[in-house]
C-alpha cells in the first residue's frame, strides 16, 4: 500500500505535507530576499548593512531617534520599512481575494478590481471619510468596515448576476463588472465633488492606488485584518476546491455550500474593505498572480491560496519599489504600475487564450 | 443485507413527494413533481424516463438533496433526508451530473480524489494538508481501474473527450464509496461505443459492488435494456412503474408522449425495443392528445 501512496505522491496527484512545505518554504525564502532588495532601493538607495542595522534596531525595540541612528536608518525605520511591509501585505491580500473570488464565481479571470468589488469598498470608505471617520486614531479601525459594507453589496450584486445560469460566461461577467464600476465611480465622483477641494484632492490620490507613508498603527490594524481573514480562508481551502466544480457537485460531495458561500462573501468583502481603506484601488494583482501561480503548481487551493498570497506580496512590493524609484524623487501611484503590467496580461488571456477559460 | 439498511428494507423510499420551483406567494406554480411514491430496492437499477419537462432531472436533484422536498419525504436506508447532514448524504449517494464543465486545471487523479472529501475527518486545527489517507488513495485507485481511467491520471480533465470525462465523473462518484449512484443522462452526448461502455460499467458496478442505481434517460431502449425496473413520469406524476415489459407498450407510450411508436423484441435479450415509425402523421398525434 505504501507503494501505491508513493506512486500517487510522485505523480503529484496528492498534496503531501512534504510538497506543501517545500513550495511554501521556498516562496518564503524568496519573499525575504525580495523584501530585502525592495528595502534598499528608493529616492536614496542604501546598502544591505543599513537595512540590517535598522532591522536590528527595530527588533531590539529601540526608539528611532536621531541620537542613536543616522539619517538613512531613520528613513528605513520610519518610512521605507512600513511601506514595503504594507505593499507586501496588500499584494498578498489582493491575491488571496482574487483566488477566492475565482473559485466562488467559477471564473479564473475574476478580480476584485475588474468586477467592481473594490469600487464598492472605495465608495464605502469615501462615505466614511466624508463623515470624518478615520480622521482620528480611535476611529481608524472603523474605516475598513465601511469598505466591507460597500464591497459586500457590490459582491452580492455581481454574484446574483453570475448565478443566474449557473455560471456566467466571462464576457458577460466582465460587462457586468464594467457597468457596476461605472455606476459606483459616479457615486464616488459625486462625493469628491461635494467635499472641500483640499480633502477631495487627497481622496483622489488615494483612489488611484498608492501606498504612501503608512504609519505603524495603520499597519498593525491592517495586519490583524489580513491574518484573521487568511487563516479562515486557509481552513476553507478544500471547500474552495469543491466549489470550483459547481455548486451542485460541491453539495453532492458533502459541502454545506450555502453556509460556506456566505462565509466566503463576508471574508472577501472584509479583506477587500481593509485593502481599499489602506491603499485605494490597486488593480489586476488579484487576477494576474493567481493565474500565473495556477499554471505552475495547479489548482489545489490548499497550496494555491498561500502560494498566491506570497507571490502577490512579492509582486506588489516590487511594483511599489518601481513606483517609488522610476521618477525619483517624485513618486507615481502603484496602481499605475500594476495596471500597466496586469492590464496587458489580462488582454492577452482574454484575446488569445479564450479556449482555456470560456 | 447491507449494514446501512434496516433488514430487508428498500434503499430509497419516496413517499408523497411533491416539489415545485419558486414558491412565490399568490402565483401558484405547477408542481414539477406531483405526489410521487415509490421505492428502489438495494442493488436495483431503476430507470427514470418521460418526456421533456416531466420532472426527471428534478427528481434526481431532490434525491441527492440539492433541491428540498416541498411535500412528502425521501428516506435513504430508512432515515429521512432531512435528518441527515450533507456529508452523511454524500457518503451514501453519489451523483454523476449530465454536463460537466471543468474551468480550473485539475488533473484526473485530483478530481477522483475529491470524491474522498465526505470521508475526511476534519479536525479544527487542520488546514487539510496531507489529509489523504492510504485508504483514500487505495479507493480512488480502485475506482479509476473500475472505470478504466487510470492511464489518464495526470491529464487535465478539461482536455479529455466526452466519453473519457464521463468515466472520470463515474470514477469520482465511486471514490465516494456510495451505496446509491444517481446518473443524469449518462450517455446523452456520447457516440455508440461510449454509450455501450458507460452502460456496461454501470451494470458491472451493480453486480460487483451491489450498488443501487437511479438512472435518468431519454433513451427508452437504453432504459429497457439496462434497467431492472422503469419509472415513467408524465407531468411530474408517476404514470407507470414496473419491469420494461410492463412499462414499455404502445398504448402507454402514446398516452405519455402523444405519438405512436413501433415496439418489438430485442433480438438478444427479448426486452421491448422502441422504434420510430417511418412516417408520423400529425393528425394522428392530435387525436390521441
Amino acid at each position: 500500500m505504501t507503494d501505491l501512496a508513493s506512486s500517487w505522491a510522485n505523480a503529484g496527484a496528492v498534496l503531501t505535507v512534504h510538497r506543501w512545505v517545500t513550495v511554501i518554504g521556498s516562496l518564503l525564502l524568496a519573499c525575504m530576499v525580495v523584501l530585502m532588495l525592495c528595502l534598499q532601493f528608493g529616492a536614496t538607495s542604501v546598502g544591505v548593512e543599513t537595512v540590517a542595522t535598522a532591522i536590528a534596531h527595530m527588533v531590539r525595540g529601540i526608539e528611532a531617534d536621531s541620537t542613536s541612528l543616522g539619517t538613512s536608518e531613520i528613513i528605513m525605520v520610519q518610512i521605507r520599512f512600513p511601506r514595503v511591509l504594507m505593499g507586501f501585505l496588500v499584494g498578498a491580500s489582493l491575491a488571496a481575494v482574487g483566488v477566492t473570488l475565482q473559485a466562488l464565481l467559477r471564473n479564473p479571470l475574476a478580480d476584485p478590481y475588474v468586477l467592481g468589488v473594490s469600487s464598492g469598498s472605495a465608495l464605502g470608505v469615501s462615505v466614511g471619510i466624508l463623515f470624518g471617520i478615520g480622521s482620528t486614531l480611535m476611529l481608524l479601525p472603523m474605516l475598513p468596515l465601511f469598505g466591507f459594507g460597500g464591497g459586500l453589496l457590490a459582491l452580492l450584486l455581481i454574484y446574483r448576476l453570475a448565478q443566474s445560469k449557473g455560471r456566467l460566461p466571462i464576457h458577460s461577467l466582465l460587462l457586468a463588472g464594467v457597468i457596476l464600476n461605472a455606476i459606483l465611480t459616479a457615486f464616488i465622483m459625486f462625493i469628491t465633488s461635494i467635499m472641500e477641494p483640499n480633502r477631495s484632492a487627497g481622496l483622489m490620490a488615494w483612489l488611484m492606488g498608492s501606498l504612501t507613508a503608512p504609519n505603524y498603527p495603520a499597519l498593525g490594524i491592517f495586519l490583524l485584518y489580513v491574518v484573521f481573514v487568511l487563516v479562515i480562508l486557509m481552513h476553507k481551502a478544500q471547500s474552495l476546491n469543491m466549489l470550483t466544480l459547481g455548486e451542485e457537485t460541491a453539495r453532492s460531495l458533502g459541502v454545506e455550500t450555502e453556509g460556506i458561500k456566505k462565509q466566503l462573501f463576508a471574508l472577501t468583502a472584509l479583506l477587500t474593505g481593509a485593502i481599499v481603506s489602506v491603499s485605494g484601488m490597486i488593480g489586476f494583482v488579484g487576477m494576474v498572480v493567481p493565474h500565473a501561480v495556477r499554471l505552475v503548481i495547479g489548482s489545489d487551493h490548499r497550496l494555491l491560496l498561500p502560494a498566491s498570497a506570497l507571490v502577490g506580496g512579492m509582486f506588489l512590493a516590487v511594483a511599489d519599489t518601481i513606483a517609488r524609484t522610476i521618477m525619483a524623487p517624485a513618486e507615481i501611484p502603484v496602481g499605475i504600475v500594476t495596471a500597466l503590467t496586469g492590464g496587458p496580461f489580462f488582454l492577452y488571456l482574454l484575446l488569445w487564450r479564450k479556449d482555456r477559460m470560456l | 443485507m447491507q449494514s446501512w439498511l434496516p433488514v430487508g428494507g428498500p434503499a430509497i423510499e419516496v413517499e408523497g413527494l411533491s416539489f415545485r420551483y419558486g414558491t412565490t406567494e399568490g402565483r401558484e406554480r405547477m408542481w414539477t413533481l406531483d405526489h410521487l411514491s415509490f421505492y428502489v430496492d438495494a442493488g436495483e437499477i431503476l430507470g427514470v424516463v418521460g418526456p421533456n419537462g416531466s420532472g426527471k432531472s428534478s427528481l434526481l436533484k431532490v434525491l441527492s438533496s440539492f433541491l428540498p422536498a416541498g411535500e412528502g419525504e425521501v428516506r435513504l436506508g430508512g432515515l429521512s433526508l432531512g435528518k441527515r447532514s450533507q456529508a452523511d448524504i454524500a457518503r451514501l449517494v453519489a451523483v454523476v451530473p449530465q454536463e460537466y464543465t471543468q474551468v480550473f486545471p485539475f488533473t484526473v487523479a485530483e478530481t477522483v480524489l475529491m470524491g474522498r472529501f465526505p470521508h475526511r475527518t476534519a479536525r479544527w486545527w487542520s488546514i487539510g494538508i496531507g489529509d489523504e489517507t492510504v485508504n483514500d488513495l487505495d479507493c480512488a485507485h480502485q475506482s479509476m481501474i473500475d472505470t478504466d481511467v487510470l492511464p489518464l491520471a495526470d491529464r487535465l480533465v478539461s482536455d479529455l473527450s466526452g466519453g473519457e470525462r464521463q468515466r472520470v465523473m463515474i470514477a469520482r462518484a465511486l471514490a465516494q464509496e456510495p451505496k446509491i449512484l444517481l446518473l443524469d443522462e449518462p450517455t446523452v452526448f456520447l457516440d455508440l461505443q461510449h454509450q455501450i461502455e458507460i452502460c456496461s460499467i454501470v451494470r458491472r458496478l451493480k453486480e460487483e459492488r451491489g450498488l443501487t442505481v437511479v438512472l435518468v434517460s431519454h433513451d427508452l431502449n437504453l432504459a429497457s435494456q439496462y434497467c431492472d425496473r422503469i419509472l415513467l413520469l408524465k407531468a411530474g406524476a408517476l404514470f407507470r412503474l414496473g419491469t420494461p415489459h410492463e412499462v414499455i407498450g404502445v398504448d402507454t407510450l402514446r398516452a405519455v408522449y402523444g405519438c405512436d411508436v413501433l415496439i418489438d423484441r430485442h433480438p438478444e435479450s427479448g426486452v421491448p425495443r422502441v422504434t420510430m415509425p417511418s412516417y408520423v402523421s400529425t393528425t394522428n398525434v392530435r387525436d390521441h392528445m
